[in-house]
């Protein structure tokens, strides 16, 4: 029995994707969890996976097109199974091939490329002639073949020479560098996919969405010592993180709290049912938020193990759907980078995005004497079509209570 | 150790190997009552027999061919062109039979044949009996090329020549028959296909075999005088080619010099320059030289005929151009 593949709506705000590989070509065998075909969003590129097994009749649409959610776009049958396309999706509709996901053709150089027979391995600028030997000497010796003398025929540069150059190094090498700017050259290279969406989607937040911030200093000693406890208890491989604490927190406030749970969709305000939190990660070239579906329903432990687990397959280049898509918050977090605080920009549909600085020692008051404080600067950005500032800093208020008493996350 | 010509050295390994198997044979224009054009089988047939020691026609063909016949039917004939202009009269015999009859017949049969053959010019026996046509024969695969430098290597070759199922050209050069080396007492064996460092240097690496080994270690000597030390490099057998010591050498030297006295265009020289850079781009310091026979028929005229041939001068003239 033959079966329409239709493209998936893999977020949200989805309406179209783009198809850029076929993975599986017509006539294969496809089995359950096969990828069958590459899918670009204005989130990532994610893999579409077989519900059913058969061998793939037909493409529908060519790679490169865009496709809106729904569309049929392969049918997987029975091996010799005859099938009659038409009455089984009628008429498909006329598709636009977008010229991005052609494979990037170069565009012309800022300067002129390297022939293929110069690997980049020497930077040997035009003019210098220096023996295959001298050159790989000089790359091992980290030398610039500009600042030596060549006394070879015609000038060229030659082993001795080299040699010359490696006994002389400490003081040559400094004055080198400083004579020749012109060896250094910039380069010119295509935008990666990532690149390019990540531009594209924060340009248009930060040109559409009016952003406000609101910055409060939390007391995250109760944390870091709730945390500590916790960890003791559980296997190494579950402790949490504190931005599993952080995750939490924020879900359960959403929860109580939902005006920052919501979008703007034209002239309405759409209330999200669900708290879906969603975490930035740094991968290769760029980031990836991973989100936590239900994040107010779920433990912390299932929080920590569910994050652990979508950021490994994020860094790894092996996103799935589910991962990506749906989020109602994001938390950014940099602790770990020791930066004081931070201010993220706000990532549509979503209302609002959390940036969480380091804990930090610092000289803190309580009871009218200096201590030594452990403090987390936590910044909220968020979208004044959606909230206003006196909202956002109770929200943020009732953040921090929850966080400086953090045992109501591990019971609620 | 006991100094011996080559001529000396190429003798005992025949009568060794004579002495040793019995199916060692000799075919030959002269090699027996007369004791060969260059009198490497004086002695040979009063002793060995005329069965063993045998005189052929003036038919080159004859001799490859009845010699592959006899390697066919389980002897090891030692054939001997009395000089290598000659093999060109048993090319067939040579390229088509003895080189190929091992694989044409899938292995049912190997050819263990030696064809002796005397090359070289600068003795005023014009261009057709002058030539040094060593890379026409190591062109072909199927066949082995072998052409020692030095006493020692000659005699030692000689003997692994004769125990190789393979067929083997065995190229001897007329004017090294005079010259002297060490050769030891005791049986000993060189290997076929293996390069040797025949004087150590630092500076460049002379590559060379036969006749312009020597010729190389005399340019050696007199650089040495002024204070250039050359590696020299005996390629002594041409197919299998051993590229081993020539890119060892050419690694510490980074420059090198190709000798031979064949001609330059698609010569020995050539086919080891290429093979260093492609196998030691990354060391090479200078573009590498070749030395070589001008690229004409060599004159009669001695004098003509010396300007010709590549000479000690030519070397330590290319020797200076790589430095």
């Amino acid at each position: 029995m033959a079966t329409v593949i239709r493209m998936p709506k893999l977020g949200f705000d989805m309406a179209e994707g783009t198809l850029v590989r076929w993975v599986i070509g017509e006539g294969q065998e496809v089995a359950k969890g096969d990828v069958i075909a590459e899918i670009e969003t204005d989130k990532a590129t994610v893999e579409v996976d077989s519900q059913e097994e058969g061998i793939l009749h037909k493409h529908l649409v060519q790679k490169g097109s865009v496709v809106p959610i729904a569309t049929p776009i392969a049918i997987i049958g029975e091996a010799g199974e005859e099938i009659d396309v038409d009455t089984l999706v009628g008429e498909l509709p006329e598709l636009e091939v977008a010229p991005a996901v052609e494979a990037a053709k170069p565009e012309p150089a800022l300067v002129a490329p390297a022939k293929p027979s110069d690997k980049p391995e020497v930077q040997v600028p035009e003019g210098i002639v220096a023996s295959p030997v001298a050159r790989r000497l000089a790359k091992e010796h980290d030398l610039d073949l500009t600042s030596i003398r060549g006394s070879g025929p015609d000038g060229r540069i030659v082993k001795r020479d080299v040699e010359a150059a490696v006994a002389a190094a400490p003081s040559t090498v400094p004055a080198a560098a400083f004579v020749t700017p012109e060896a250094r050259q910039a380069t010119r290279e295509p935008l990666s996919k990532l690149r390019a969406i990540i531009g594209r989607r924060m340009t248009q937040a930060k040109q559409q969405v009016p952003h406000f911030y609101v910055t409060i200093d939390i007391d995250a000693a109760p944390l870091m010592e709730l945390r500590k406890q916790f960890n003791a208890l559980i296997p190494e491989e579950e402790k949490l993180s504190i931005n599993d604490f952080i995750v939490k927190a924020a879900a359960l406030n959403l929860q109580r709290f939902p005006s920052l749970n919501a979008s703007v969709d034209g002239e309405h305000l759409v209330r999200h049912a669900q708290v879906n939190v969603g975490v930035a990660v740094a991968v290769e070239d760029g980031l990836l938020t991973i989100v936590v579906h239900d994040a107010d329903l779920k433990p912390l432990r299932q929080i920590g193990s569910e994050a652990r687990g979508m950021i490994e397959r994020a860094r790894a280049g092996r996103v799935r759907p589910e991962d990506i898509e749906g989020s109602t918050f994001t938390v950014s977090n940099m602790g770990m980078f020791d930066v004081d605080h931070f201010i993220a920009i706000v990532n549509p549909p979503e209302a609002a995005v959390m940036a969480i600085g380091s804990v930090q020692q610092v000289p803190a008051v309580e009871g009218g004497k200096i201590v030594i404080g452990q403090r987390m600067k936590v910044t909220l950005s968020a979208d004044h079509r959606v909230t206003d500032g006196a909202e956002a800093a109770r929200w943020l208020q009732e953040f921090a209570r929850l966080l400086e008493q953090p045992l109501q996350l591990a019971i609620s | 150790m006991a100094l011996k010509t080559m001529r000396e050295a190429i003798s005992e390994a025949l009568w060794e190997e004579m002495e040793r198997d019995e199916r060692v044979i000799i075919m030959g224009e002269e090699v027996g009552v007369w004791g060969g054009t260059y009198a490497v089988t004086k002695g040979f047939h009063d002793h060995f027999g005329p069965e063993r020691v045998c005189d052929t026609p003036i038919a080159e063909g004859v001799i490859v061919g009845a010699a592959n016949g006899a390697a066919l039917a389980g002897l090891r004939p030692v054939a001997e062109m009395m000089t290598i202009n000659f093999a060109f009269l048993a090319m067939d015999q040579i390229v088509n039979h003895s080189a190929k009859l091992h694989t044409m017949f899938g292995g049912q049969m190997t050819v263990p044949i030696v064809i002796r053959a005397v090359g070289g010019g600068g003795r005023q026996l014009g261009a057709t009996h002058s030539q040094t046509p060593d890379v026409a024969f190591a062109h072909f695969p199927g066949l082995k090329v072998v052409s020692p430098g030095t006493p020692h290597d000659a005699k030692g070759l000689l003997k692994s020549a004769i125990r190789s199922i393979d067929p083997v050209m065995f190229i001897e050069n007329a004017t090294l028959y005079q010259v002297r080396g060490e050769v030891p007492e005791e049986e000993y064996l060189e290997p076929i296909g293996v390069s040797k460092i025949q004087r150590a240097g630092s500076d460049v690496t002379l590559i060379s075999y036969s006749k312009m080994l020597q010729t190389s270690l005399q340019a050696a000597e007199s650089l040495a005088g002024e204070g250039i030390e050359a590696e020299v490099v005996d390629l002594r057998t041409l197919r299998p080619l051993d590229m081993g010591a020539v890119v060892d050498s050419f690694k510490r030297t980074n420059r090198a010099v190709i000798v031979e006295e064949g001609w330059r265009s698609y010569g020995v020289g050539a086919e080891v320059a290429a093979r260093l850079y492609e196998e030691a781009f990354d060391y090479v310091d200078a573009p590498i030289r070749r030395v070589a026979q001008r690229e004409v028929p060599l004159p009669y005229n001695r004098e003509l005929e010396q300007q010709m041939l590549p000479n000690m001068y030519d070397v330590i003239e290319a020797v200076k151009g790589v430095l």
